[in-house]
């Protein structure tokens, strides 16, 4: 066919497009600060530096501005426990309402994903007066507990339609051998269940970590804030040169980037799980 | 039967803690909203005192409100679309059993992976016009050196652009996910389909046309709920990369209730404009939810 090398033309530009802004972070968090100007946004670093990172990730007090050394930590303090409760949240549920059915189930699983879609802007109000009084807010584990509380439709999701695909028969097989509904969960699905787990963690991890509104709205003290915050201080202020925000904005993509080169497989599923059935 | 009594016990125990938590937590805290909303409650201190509609009525006055609404729907419509045919353009050129399909589609993928924070810095600085002293920097000066000068912009600092400029940003991250969702439905469509409609003399276009885009449909629906629940929410890709903009020009809801509320301490209004934006998603998602719940039913 005469249209393979029109369409490989095609493919390629448009990869060159969406890569471009990679090469922008790239090429200014890599240069040194004489070189840099917005004038020379488009020249490749003449000298390799990481002078870029080092201010982005320390910060410069002398200037006024905090580094995201600190809330890079906050944010792995909040994602590692946040995402593994929530996952195994969403297993047990997901266990029940595809194995377990009882009376209104049916009804009460559309509510509980509902849940997934609404603009969080509609609780943030009666959350922080919950959290306040519940002596949570402005803490990590308060962070973490909001996070836990709304992942419970995704990940509840995820594995419904996982566990659907397991033959019910093995549920049945289970109860004949005399086990009751922890043994099957703990002998039979949760075996089974380390696909699911994989993507549900992946999707946690990428999605909390991305979180800012939740950061912003529960944890505003510098002290305790995420990663995305924090970037979002660091270049809105006018004191940071634009290096250092390219640098911050690396170091904060750098995570789930890296999720994403090493498990995309998963990563794929779990985007897809959102909007497609089974 | 006593075993299985006592399984159903464990099994509405599991599910207990979950299910208390989203009715506290979604449905109470929309009702409170909803009810705060309702009050006189328009400074720091709590003051419920019952004031009916009043805060809806002063909100649909304020000029900036009628802008979100505004910018929300240019935004919505032209993002939906961007995103949906350069999706579906995508998704069609890689299943050609092109050679490196995995490393074009990471390269599409990816940007779905970075926080909205992260874009909006990038293409902040990418979209800076710059400025007379300056001259062109960013895409502008990018547009210069490859002679298509005649594209420069003044994108989102340009009133008359302001928020679709933030389109070009939200399509470079998403157009990768509604491409991905496509590729899995086109997977799923038989060759043997294609190959019979071929035999039987349609051209691939008619091919496209009238088989391949009706099986697409559902995928299409999907990609719409997706990314038009993610637009009408939009707020941290405008916080990091423009703020609401000269004349509230890249402005929109999420953001002017975040303004209101925690910034200005007006708790009612914000919470009218939060319950906006929900019957808002509401009107997109629950008829949704209906129907793929009527579809599971069917399919159980």
């Amino acid at each position: 066919m005469k249209t393979k090398p029109l369409i490989y033309i095609i493919l390629i530009v448009l990869a060159i497009i969406y890569l471009i802004p990679v090469y922008v972070l790239l090429a200014t968090s890599l240069k040194t600060f004489s070189e840099v100007s917005l004038k020379n946004m488009w020249n490749l670093p003449k000298h390799l530096t990481l002078e870029s990172f080092k201010n982005a990730w320390i910060g410069n007090e002398d200037k006024g501005y905090r580094g995201l050394k600190g809330s890079f930590l906050n944010s792995l303090y909040l994602v590692i426990p946040a995402t593994i409760i929530s996952s195994f949240l969403g297993s047990m549920n997901g266990y029940v309402f595809s194995k377990w059915k009882f009376r209104g189930s049916d009804f009460i699983f559309p509510l509980i994903l509902f849940g997934m879609f609404i603009p969080y802007q509609s609780i943030l109000i009666p959350l922080v007066q919950v959290l306040r009084k519940a002596g949570l807010y402005g803490s990590i584990p308060g962070l973490i507990f909001t996070h836990v509380v709304y992942g419970i439709p995704i990940t509840s999701l995820i594995f419904l339609n996982y566990y659907q695909g397991v033959p019910t028969e093995l549920v049945e097989a289970g109860k004949i051998d005399g086990a009751n509904f922890l043994g099957i969960y703990r002998h039979v699905l949760l075996p089974l269940s380390m696909p699911a787990f994989a993507v549900v963690m992946i999707w946690q991890f990428t999605s909390i970590w991305n979180d800012f509104l939740f950061g912003l709205i529960v944890t505003p003290n510098p002290s305790v804030q995420p990663v995305t915050v924090a970037l979002n201080n660091l270049a809105g202020s006018y004191i940071v040169q634009w290096n250092i925000q390219m640098a911050g904005a690396l170091l904060v993509a750098i995570p789930p980037l890296l999720i994403y080169i090493f498990f995309g497989r998963y990563f794929l599923r779990g985007l897809l799980a959102g909007s497609l059935k089974g | 039967m006593k075993r299985l009594n006592e399984d159903r016990l464990y099994a509405i125990l599991f599910v207990f803690p979950s299910i208390i938590a989203i009715f506290t937590f979604i449905y109470l805290f929309i009702g409170w909203t909803g009810y705060i909303s309702l009050t006189k409650w328009n400074s720091v201190l709590p003051n419920l005192k019952f004031v009916g509609l009043k805060n809806y009525i002063r909100l649909f006055q304020i000029e900036r409100f009628q802008i979100d609404l505004h910018n929300t729907f240019v935004f919505t419509i032209l993002f939906i679309t961007s995103c949906i045919t350069i999706g579906l353009g995508l998704a069609i050129l890689l299943d050609q059993k092109i050679k490196g399909e995995s490393i074009f589609r990471s390269i599409f993928l990816f940007p779905m992976s970075l926080s909205f924070i992260v874009t909006g810095v990038v293409w902040r600085w990418l979209l800076n016009p710059g400025s007379k002293q300056l001259g062109s920097i960013g895409i502008n000066q990018l547009f210069d050196k490859i002679g298509l000068g005649f594209l420069k912009s003044g994108w989102y600092t340009d009133p008359n652009i302001g928020i679709k400029a933030v389109v070009i940003a939200a399509v470079w991250q998403l157009s990768g996910y509604t491409m991905a969702m496509y590729l899995a439905g086109l997977r799923g469509i038989s060759y043997e389909l294609r190959e019979a409609a071929q035999v039987d003399g349609a051209t691939p276009f008619q091919v496209y046309r009238y088989i391949i885009l009706p099986l697409l449909k559902p995928i299409t629906i999907g990609a719409v709920i997706i990314l038009g629940h993610i637009s009408l929410k939009i707020f941290d890709l405008i916080m990091a990369m423009t703020g609401p903009g000269a004349g509230f020009s890249t402005d929109v809801p999420a953001y002017f209730m975040y303004d209101t509320t925690f910034r200005g301490n007006k708790f009612a209004q914000g919470a009218s404009i939060a319950i906006v934006m929900l019957i808002m998603v509401g009107v997109l998602v629950i008829p949704y939810l209906i129907y793929n719940a009527k579809r599971q039913e069917v399919t159980q």
